[in-house]
Order: structure tokens, then C-alpha cells, then sequence
């Protein structure tokens, strides 16, 4: 830690490599945010610091669509998503993970086998499967598919294993039943990896496009990824509205990503974990 | 007291014990089913039907006004004798050759960077890392609008170093590398984190070691990092491989419309064309299952060569 501080030729030349890196990465972000606050005219010149910094491009995108609507999708659909996927995957990853019972190994290799079909893969019987079902232009039709995959079970199980048996077996001997141990023993373990995977389902489902896209053609469902799509279409060459409304549609997850940047780390390296 | 106890209520205290035993088995075996239902069910309906489905649909012409006619393998003919679906395997192909070794070696790089000790790390750290939290849609429309023809940043920097302006989305031959840069622009975070996470794995001590026996950095680089980083090294050649097969159609969605003549045509996008904007959908299914086939005989490889899941290659 102590190192971080030393000024040494090393330590300066590791930080003006840095230094580059980092502002290179960042800037299409910064470019994004100033264009939005940029005027017509100016938006394509290439000053960093717009002559007259505008608001007008928001007010545009707010009153001409019904943004704030399609915030709320998302955040109905990407919240419900994230609770029922965390409770439906801890349950089987306990099961799958402290139980015994025949046919453990097959029902884990099923699961595991499906870890690398992702949804657009399956995109179009999935579609005709929500079709049949009759959830075309539904909330549920833009919940329930996004609730299965195979990834969070496979990181709750793996975590699971870790946990020391006596924690269940002093419980067992107790007269606990499995329900109990799983809501007063496993779950309050598991809140870290849980708190990790929430922001990391929150956030894919936040961002998801092509599901809602396919799903939906009720604009009053519309998610906000397809609302700036929708919304660029329209406005293909009015860069300083399409700017604003990527801005808006890029701030929620940023400022999740600066507040829980310690979470999604920590469910990215749990997911390389073997 | 042992020797006291009769014959007879040893044996029934054993027998009792084994009922007992299979009782609580039983128990246990139903607490498992029931806590597995909600995930089998869905996982089932919504990912096992759907890939028997896809191979089903296969066996099918669909119109846009819900006729169906089961045509065998036609579909699968027409695949085979589809120019495009050619020309879209080889476009990912080239995708996939050149962002895996890209994303593993740019991903390692920064990894190794950020690992060092020196001031504003943390910050250097996050900024390489948070295109990852921006979604696919604002990715490609921002880069979109770097790229433009003339007008964009891009070009204009370029014209300060006196080369010549282009258009990256235009033009047949850029537009697939364009695409591969912002894929890796927006990936390589991800793939730094978990390359950070197998860094930290390795113990110090062996670096101190071998500094003491005068080793360099590349050589401590080669004789420890890279075979210690041997199951991360793994797990990202396998994720990043089957990420890239299937992703990047939001990005091609937005940014090229698989164009400009075809050249940007992924083969996720040629399905989700033919499916979605030609109403083909058997014959999207068709090539669909083929990719699902090609996706579970990798998993299936990936489970045995992992001995079922673990990336520490087995040792």
C-alpha cells in the first residue's frame, strides 16, 4: 500500500502510461456527455469545451418521447429479474450443492451443459415458445426468459461447496428442516456473492436489447435501451438530441457502476473462479 | 454396560437407526426436488424446449401469416448451399480470431499494469473498466458518432496528422475491424478484472524468490505468471470464445445493419435477419441449431477437458 505513494521514476513512468490509457479509454464517454450539452451547430466541432453550454438537448429528448416511462420499464423489469433470478438460483444451487439425492450429478450436468446457450442463441424459439404461451407484449414475456441461465446457479453452487458442513449438521440435529437451514443459515452466508450478483443482473438487464426489441411492440413497454434505439432512428443525423438521450441512458448505470464497482468486481472474479 | 445389553435390542436399536436414516433420506431427496423446481422448470421451458424447438423449427417453412409446412431438410440444403450463411460463418470467423487473442493479450496487459503499486492506480484501474457498465446500444451510437464520415472526432484527429479522412463504416473492409476495436474497447475491462483476480492468486514469495536469484521481469514473468495463470488463462479462452460467437449483434444492430455489403454480416446477425426482418424463422431456426450443436459439442469438450467446470486444466 505504502508503495502507491512513492514518487519514483518507476512509479511515474507506470502512471503516465496509466494516465494515457485511462484517459483514452474514457473518452467516448466524456465526448458522449459534453456533445449532449452541446448546441446543434456545435456538436460536431471538435472543441472539448462547447462555446455555450445548452440543456435544451434533454428537455428535447424528455418532451419529445416519454423517456421517464421508459426508465421505469427498465427498472420494473430489470429489479423483478434480479430478485426472482437470485432466489430461484440459490435455491437450486443449495440443492444442488448440500443435498443428497440420486440423480444429483445428471440434473448438474443438464444445467451446466445450457451455461453457454445465451439467450440470443435461442433467440427465435424462445420467441415462439413466449408466442405460444401467448406473453408477446407482456411484462412477464420480458421477465421470465431473463430469469434462467445457468451462470448464476453454476457461481452460487460453486460458492456453496466452500461453506463447512457442521454449520447444517448442528442444525439438522436440532430438528431444523432444509427450508430453514436454507433461509437461516445459507442465505445470510451468501449475502456478499448475492449482493454481487444483484448489481451484476441488475446491470445486464438494465443494458438488454434485443429481447425487449423482439418481444414488444407496445411502446408504452418499451425499455429505455429501445427507446434511444427507437429514438436515434428518428433522429439520425440531430446528434446533439441522440447524445442526450444516450447520456440519460448511460447515467444509471454509471453511477451504479461508481457506487458498486467493488460488487461487480467481485462477481466477475467469482465467475473466473474454478 | 455393553455386555449387558440383550441381543435383541441392539438389533431393533439398529434397525430403528437405518429407519431412521432412510427416513431423513427421504426427506432429504424431496427438500432437493422442491428446491430445485422453480430453476428446472424454467430452465427447461425456457432453455431446453426452446433448443429442441430450434431443431424442430428447422423441419419447417413459417410465413409471415402463421402457415407452417414441414419441408424436411431443406432448409438445411438451402444452408448448406447459402452463400451469405458462408460469407457470415467466415465474417465470424475473423471476428472470433481476432478479438479472442486481442481480448486475452490486451486483457492480460492491463492486468499486469494495474497490478503494479504506484499513485492513482485505483482511478487508472475504473477508468480502463467502466465502458463495461455502459450498454451495447450507447457503445455503438457513441462510436458511431466518433466515426462519422468527416464530421467525426476520429477523422478530424486524423486530419490534424495530415491523413487523409475515411469512412469506417462505409467502407466494406474497415467496417469489420471498426467492429472488432469497439468490441474490444468495450470487453477488455471484463477480461482484466478476471486476469487481475488470477494474478492475485499467484503468492508473492515466488516473486521475491526468484528477484533474489537475479531473475528479470520477463523472465519471472515467463518461469512464474504465465504458467501459474494457467486456469484464468483458461477460463478466458473458453468464455471469451463462446462471448464472441454469440455476441455483438446489438453493436451490428445498431452501428452497421451488417453492412455495407455484408461485410459486417455476423452470423448471429444473419439469423436474427432472417428470422426477425425476413420472417424466415425455420430457416433461421435451421442454422440457429447448427450453432447450437457447434455451442454444446464446445460446452461438452469444455466440461470433460475442465473435469466439469473447474479452469485448473485438470492438475
Amino acid at each position: 500500500m505504502r508503495g502507491e505513494r512513492r514518487w519514483t521514476r518507476r512509479n511515474v513512468a507506470l502512471l503516465v502510461v496509466g494516465v494515457i490509457l485511462g484517459l483514452g479509454t474514457i473518452f467516448p464517454l466524456v465526448w458522449m456527455v459534453v456533445g449532449a450539452f452541446k448546441t446543434a451547430a456545435e456538436v460536431n466541432s471538435s472543441s472539448l469545451i462547447p462555446s455555450e453550454i445548452t440543456f435544451d438537448n434533454f428537455r428535447y429528448v424528455f418532451t419529445q418521447v416519454p423517456f421517464l416511462r421508459y426508465m421505469l420499464n427498465s427498472l420494473f423489469v430489470a429489479g423483478l429479474v434480479t430478485v426472482l433470478a437470485l432466489w430461484f438460483h440459490s435455491m437450486a444451487a443449495y440443492a444442488l450443492a448440500r443435498l443428497r439425492f440420486p440423480g444429483r450429478e445428471t440434473v448438474f450436468l443438464l444445467i451446466f451443459s445450457t451455461l453457454l446457450v445465451s439467450l440470443p442463441v435461442i433467440l427465435i424459439p424462445t420467441f415462439v415458445v413466449i408466442r405460444t404461451l401467448g406473453l408477446v407484449d407482456s411484462y412477464a414475456g420480458l421477465v421470465i426468459p431473463a430469469i434462467f441461465n445457468a451462470f448464476g446457479i453454476f457461481l452460487l453452487r460453486q460458492f456453496y461447496i466452500s461453506l463447512p458442513g457442521e454449520l447444517e449438521e448442528a442444525a439438522l440435529v436440532d430438528g431444523a428442516g432444509y427450508w430453514r437451514i436454507y433461509r437461516s443459515i445459507i442465505l445470510p452466508l451468501s449475502r456478499p456473492i448475492m449482493a454481487a450478483l444483484a448489481v451484476f443482473f441488475f446491470l445486464a438487464n438494465w443494458n438488454s436489447f434485443v429481447w425487449p426489441l423482439t418481444i414488444t411492440s407496445n411502446p408504452d413497454l418499451r425499455v429505455v435501451q429501445v427507446g434511444i434505439a427507437t429514438f436515434q432512428q428518428q433522429y439520425v443525423s440531430d446528434w446533439n438530441y441522440v447524445l442526450a438521450a444516450a447520456t440519460v441512458a448511460a447515467l444509471p448505470t454509471l453511477l451504479m457502476f461508481f457506487f458498486f464497482q467493488k460488487q461487480i468486481v467481485e462477481s466477475i472474479k467469482t465467475a473466473g473462479f474454478k | 454396560m455393553s455386555t449387558s445389553t440383550p441381543v435383541l435390542a441392539r438389533t431393533a436399536g439398529r434397525t430403528q437407526r437405518s429407519a431412521h436414516l432412510a427416513q431423513q433420506a427421504k426427506r432429504e431427496r424431496r427438500a432437493a426436488w422442491l428446491f430445485l423446481l422453480p430453476d428446472s422448470l424454467g430452465l427447461l421451458v425456457f432453455v431446453g424446449l426452446p433448443m429442441v424447438l430450434a431443431i424442430a423449427l428447422g423441419f419447417f417453412r413459417v410465413d409471415g401469416f402463421g402457415n407452417i409446412d414441414f419441408i424436411g431438410g431443406a432448409n438445411y440444403v438451402r444452408m448448406v448451399g447459402d452463400p451469405q450463411f458462408w460469407s457470415s460463418v467466415r465474417i465470424t470467423l475473423i471476428y472470433l480470431v481476432t478479438l479472442v487473442p486481442l481480448l486475452f493479450a490486451v486483457g492480460l496487459a492491463l492486468a499486469l499494469l494495474v497490478q503494479q503499486k504506484f499513485p492513482f492506480v485505483g482511478a487508472v484501474r475504473s477508468a480502463l473498466f467502466v465502458p463495461y457498465a455502459i450498454s451495447l446500444v450507447v457503445v455503438a451510437m457513441v462510436w458511431q458518432f466518433m466515426l462519422g464520415d468527416r464530421v467525426g472526432i476520429v477523422n478530424q484527429v486524423l486530419s490534424w496528422f495530415g491523413v487523409e479522412g475515411t469512412s469506417f463504416l462505409g467502407q466494406p473492409s474497415l467496417a469489420l475491424a471498426t467492429l472488432v476495436f469497439v468490441t474490444l474497447w468495450f470487453q477488455m475491462g471484463y477480461y482484466m478484472v478476471i486476469f487481475l483476480a488470477g494474478l492475485q492468486d499467484i503468492p508473492g514469495e515466488y516473486y521475491e524468490a526468484a528477484r533474489i536469484d537475479g531473475a528479470g521481469a520477463w523472465q519471472r514473468f515467463r518461469a512464474i505468471t504465465f504458467p501459474l495463470l494457467r486456469p484464468t488463462s483458461f477460463f478466458v479462452l473458453i468464455t471469451s470464445t463462446v462471448a464472441v460467437i454469440t455476441g455483438g449483434l446489438d453493436l451490428v444492430f445498431i452501428m452497421t445493419k451488417g453492412g455495407p455489403a455484408g461485410a459486417t454480416s455476423l452470423l448471429i446477425y444473419y439469423i436474427y435477419e432472417q428470422a426477425f426482418l425476413f420472417g424466415e424463422l425455420g430457416y433461421a431456426a435451421a442454422i440457429g441449431s447448427t450453432l447450437i450443436a457447434v455451442l454444446l459439442i464446445w460446452s461438452g469438450l469444455m466440461f470433460l477437458v475442465t473435469k466439469g467446470g473447474r479452469f485448473d486444466d485438470g492438475r
